[in-house]
C-alpha cells in the first residue's frame, strides 16, 4: 500500500548506537548490520563485510518514524509541496513511511486520480508513502466516494480530512461500507455550526483578542456522535488531531466501552496552547486550534496512557503569500515533517513530560497500528527502518533549512535539541545528515 | 511662553523605547498618565489662535483606512497637520489594494517614503502586526477587525478624567455589542490599567465567553448599568445583526431589554458612545442629547489624545530637533 522510488538496498553497519526499540524491548549498545537493506544482525563487534560503516557511538538508534497524517498538495498545488519535496521533509524528519490526505485539487475520490499519486511516488517518492482516499465524492458529504475500487487501487483508508462528514447517516453508511473495504475510515470531527468563522480556540484568549471562537465543543459534539455511531456499527475508526479534552475523555469511555478507535495528536496541539495566540503570528493558526493549557495535558495524558497512540504532524504545507497576511486572512495550518521529533525531544522529553521511550512508540509504531501497517521493528529479519538521533544536538530552526517547499512552521527562529542524523526507509537510505 | 515651560517641566520622562501604539497591552500605567498629561497641555495650546506646533516639523505620518472612517481618520489627520508633520492619508477604495494588493506590498510601497509614523485602519486582525514586522515605522493601531483600538480607549480615558476629576475607582459599565468590539476591548484593558471597575452588560450571545478573564463582571440585566457613574454605550453593529446569526431575535427585542432610555441613567450619570450612533437602537436620542451625554466631548479629545500619541512616539527615539525646545522657538 506503501510506494517509492526505486533505489539500492542498502548494506550498512551501525556501530555503537544505543538501540532503542521500545515496543520490542529493545535498549542496548550494540552494532546493528543491514545486508540488502534487511537487518541481518544485531550485537556487538560486528564483522563489517565490507558494509558502509556509521559511527554512531553516543547517538540513539529507534525504529524510524511513521506519520499518518500529511499534506503532499499534489495534485493542484504543487507550488507548495510535492511528493518528492514533502517525502525528502520526511526523510530528514526521520520518517520511513507518510499517509498523505486526499483534499487535493482535484479531490483523491477516483481510482484514476489514487492511481497517479501512486505512479508519481513511485517515480520521485524519498520513502515510501501511502494516500487515503476521501470518503464522499469531491468530500462534499453528500454521496459515498466509490470505496470499494479505491481500497483496490491502494487506497489505505479514507478521510474526508480538512472537513467533517456532517450527515450522521451518510457518516453510518461510510462505516457499514468500509467494513467491506477492510480500510479504516479517519475522521476529522467539527461541528461547523459551532466552529464557523472562528480563528482560534474559544476562551479568554480569543475573548480578549477579539477572534471569532472555535469551541471545544464543536470538535466533542462531532467526536461524541462519530463514537456512537461506530460503537452502534461495531465497526473501527480513527479520530485525526485531536485538540479538546472533552474528545479525550469520550475516546478513552468509547474504547473502555470495546469501540475499535484510534486517535493521534499533533506535535503544536501537545507544545502550545492558545496563549501562543497573542503572537498574532499566522504560524500558530491551525484547524483544529490550539486550545487552554487543561487541553495539552488532557492530550499530554492520553498520549502516556496509549488512549491516543499516534503522534502525527498534520503537516500543511502554505504559500508563503497566503501566510503573510494578518492573522484573520491566513489560512489554516503548519508545517511539522521536519520538527516534529526535535520539538517535542524539546519540548516534552527534556522537561520530563513525556519518556523518550513513549514518545518514540508513539511516533512509530502506535500510527503504523492505526491504519494496519505493518510497524517498524529492530529485530533480524525485519526490514530496515531505522532512524539515529543525536540527542545532544542542538539547531536553530530556519526557513532556508527546509526541504519542503513551505515553511509555515511555527518554530521558526526557535533552538531545539535533538537531530536526525540517518534515515532508512525500507532498507534504503533515505536521509544522511 | 510659560505655558510651554510648564509643560516640558511637568511632563514625566518619556519611556527609552517605544516603537508601536498596537494595543492596550503595550502601555503601562505611566504611559497612560503621561500621554493624558500631555493631552492636556496640548488642548491648553490649542486655545491659542495660532493652533498649530512645530514639533514635529519634518516628520511624515502616513493614515492608511482600510475601512471606512469618519471621526478617527479625521483626527488623525488634523492632529499630525497641528504638529506640523507632512501627512498623506490613503483610503483602501481607489487605490492599488483595489487592484489586488497585498497589504504587505502596500505597506512596502508606503515604507519607501520612509514615514516615521504609518496609522493603520484594517478589517482583519493582526494587520497592524503585519504592517510592523515589513516596515520601519511606528506603527498606531486605528482599529484592526474586533480587536484593539487604543486610541479611542486613550480618548475615553481623557473625557471621563475631565469629566469626573478622577479614573481610579471610577465605574463604567460597558452596555451592548461587546463580542464585535474593539472599543470594549481596549477601553477594558485601558479601565484596568488605571484602577477603575467595569461591568459589561448585554446579550449573552454578545458577551464573549471568558471575558470576565479581563477583570470585569459580565451581567445580562440592564438594571445593572444602575451602580455605574457613566454609562458607555456601545453601537449595534446592523451589518452583525443579519438574518441566521440570531445573537438576540431582532434589533427591536435588543431595544426594548439593552437600549439606553432616560428610564434606565439615573440624574447625574454620564453617558458616552464611541459613534456612530444608531438613535432609537442601542441609545435613546435624549439620551444622546442630554447634558449628561460627553459624546461630542470624546470627538473633541480625539483630535489632542492622538496629537499626545504621535507627539509621544516620535520624541522618545532620536529625535532631530528636540521636541520642547521646538515648541519654545514657535513661543
Amino acid at each position: 500500500m506503501l510506494h517509492a522510488k526505486s533505489k539500492r538496498r542498502e548494506n550498512v553497519v551501525v556501530r555503537g548506537a544505543r538501540v532503542l526499540d521500545p515496543a520490542a524491548g529493545v535498549d542496548e549498545v550494540m552494532d546493528v548490520r543491514v545486508d540488502c537493506g534487511v537487518i541481518a544482525q544485531l550485537g556487538t563487534g560486528l564483522d563489517t563485510n565490507e558494509h558502509h560503516v556509521v559511527e554512531a557511538e553516543g547517538l540513539v538508534l529507534a525504529p524510524a518514524f511513521v506519520d499518518p497524517h500529511v499534506h503532499l498538495r499534489a495534485p493542484g498545488r504543487e507550488d507548495e509541496e510535492t511528493i518528492a519535496s514533502g517525502t525528502a521533509a520526511a526523510a530528514a524528519g526521520g520518517y520511513c513511511a507518510i499517509l498523505a490526505m486526499p483534499n487535493t485539487e482535484p479531490v483523491v475520490d477516483s481510482a484514476a486520480v489514487l492511481g497517479s499519486l501512486v505512479d508519481a511516488a513511485r517515480a520521485e517518492a524519498e520513502v515510501p508513502a501511502g494516500f487515503l482516499a476521501s470518503i464522499t465524492k469531491a468530500q462534499e458529504g453528500e454521496e459515498l466516494a466509490e470505496l470499494g475500487e479505491l481500497a483496490d487501487a491502494g487506497a489505505v483508508g479514507f478521510s474526508d480530512d480538512g472537513r467533517p462528514v456532517t450527515s450522521a447517516g451518510l457518516m453510518r453508511r461510510a462505516l457499514q461500507y468500509a467494513s467491506v473495504t477492510g480500510r479504516r475510515l479517519a475522521l476529522h470531527c467539527e461541528e461547523q455550526t459551532l466552529s464557523r468563522s472562528g480563528q482560534m480556540h474559544e476562551g479568554a484568549v480569543s475573548a480578549e483578542l477579539g477572534f471569532a471562537g472555535y469551541p471545544s465543543v464543536a470538535e466533542s459534539l462531532m467526536v461524541e456522535r462519530d463514537l456512537a455511531l461506530a460503537a452502534y456499527e461495531g465497526q473501527p475508526l480513527h479520530l485525526l488531531h485531536l485538540s479538546a479534552a472533552e474528545s479525550v475523555a469520550a475516546l478513552r469511555a468509547a474504547r473502555d466501552a470495546g469501540v475499535e478507535a484510534t486517535a493521534e495528536v499533533t506535535p503544536h496541539h501537545l507544545c502550545l496552547t492558545d496563549e501562543a495566540v497573542r503572537s498574532l503570528d499566522p504560524n500558530v493558526k491551525m484547524n483544529p486550534p490550539l486550545r487552554s493549557a487543561a487541553d495539552r495535558a488532557a492530550l499530554l495524558d492520553a498520549l502516556r496512557d496509549g488512549t491516543i497512540g499516534a503522534i502525527a504532524t498534520d503537516h500543511a504545507p502554505h504559500a508563503r503569500e497566503e501566510k503573510e497576511v494578518p492573522f484573520e486572512a491566513a489560512p489554516f495550518g503548519v508545517t511539522g515533517l521536519e520538527t516534529a521529533f526535535a520539538a517535542l525531544y524539546t519540548h516534552l522529553v527534556e522537561p520530563g513530560l513525556l519518556p523518550l521511550e513513549t514518545l518514540l512508540e508513539r511516533l512509530s509504531a502506535g500510527p503504523a497500528r492505526a491504519y494496519g501497517l505493518e510497524p517498524p521493528r529492530i529485530r533480524v529479519g525485519a526490514a530496515a527502518n531505522l532512524v539515529l538521533l543525536d540527542l545532544g544536538a542542538t539547531w536553530r530552526v530556519e526557513e532556508s533549512g527546509f526541504r519542503s517547499r513551505s515553511a509555515n512552521s511555527w518554530l521558526l527562529g526557535e533552538t531545539l535539541t535533538g537531530a536526525v542524523r540517518l534515515t532508512v526507509a525500507d532498507g534504503r537510505l533515505a536521509y544522511a545528515a | 511662553m510659560t505655558e510651554l515651560r510648564v509643560m516640558r517641566e511637568t511632563l514625566p520622562p518619556p519611556p527609552e523605547e517605544r516603537r508601536h501604539l498596537i494595543s492596550v497591552r503595550d502601555l503601562g500605567r505611566d504611559d497612560v498618565e503621561r500621554l493624558l498629561a500631555t493631552a492636556a497641555s496640548f488642548e491648553r495650546s490649542l486655545e491659542r489662535e495660532v493652533k498649530k506646533l512645530p514639533t514635529l516639523r519634518g516628520r511624515t505620518v502616513v493614515n492608511v483606512f482600510y475601512e471606512s472612517s469618519t471621526r478617527t481618520s479625521s483626527s488623525f489627520e488634523l492632529a499630525a497637520k497641528r504638529l506640523s508633520a507632512d501627512t498623506m492619508s490613503i483610503k483602501a477604495a481607489g487605490s492599488a489594494v483595489d487592484k489586488g494588493e497585498s497589504l504587505k506590498d502596500t505597506a512596502l510601497t508606503l515604507s519607501a517614503y520612509d514615514p516615521d509614523v504609518i496609522v493603520i485602519r484594517h478589517p482583519q486582525i493582526g494587520a497592524p502586526h503585519l504592517v510592523a514586522r515589513v516596515t520601519q515605522a511606528r506603527i498606531v493601531n486605528a482599529g484592526d477587525g474586533k480587536h484593539q483600538h487604543p486610541t479611542q480607549a486613550l480618548l475615553d480615558l481623557y473625557t471621563m478624567q475631565r469629566a469626573t476629576g478622577r479614573l481610579e475607582g471610577l465605574h463604567v459599565a460597558i452596555v451592548g455589542d461587546v463580542l464585535h468590539s474593539r472599543v470594549a476591548r481596549s477601553l477594558i484593558q485601558a479601565l484596568e490599567l488605571v484602577g477603575a471597575r467595569t461591568t459589561l452588560v448585554g446579550p449573552p450571545a454578545l458577551l464573549p465567553r471568558g471575558m470576565e478573564a479581563m477583570g470585569c463582571e459580565l451581567r445580562t440585566d440592564v438594571e445593572a448599568v444602575a451602580d455605574a457613574d457613566v454609562v458607555y454605550v456601545l453601537r449595534m453593529q446592523r451589518e452583525r445583526m443579519q438574518a441566521g446569526a440570531n445573537y438576540v431575535p431582532s434589533l427591536r427585542e435588543y431595544t426594548a431589554r439593552w437600549g439606553i432610555t432616560p428610564e434606565r441613567v439615573r440624574p447625574g450619570q454620564l453617558v458616552m458612545h464611541p459613534g456612530p450612533m444608531n438613535r432609537g437602537v442601542e441609545i435613546d436620542g435624549r439620551v444622546a442629547d442630554a447634558a449628561e451625554s460627553l459624546i461630542l466631548e470624546q470627538v473633541r479629545s480625539g483630535l489632542v489624545v492622538r496629537m499626545a500619541v504621535l507627539y509621544d512616539l516620535l520624541t522618545t527615539g532620536p529625535a532631530p530637533v528636540p521636541a520642547a525646545a521646538a515648541m519654545e522657538e514657535v513661543a
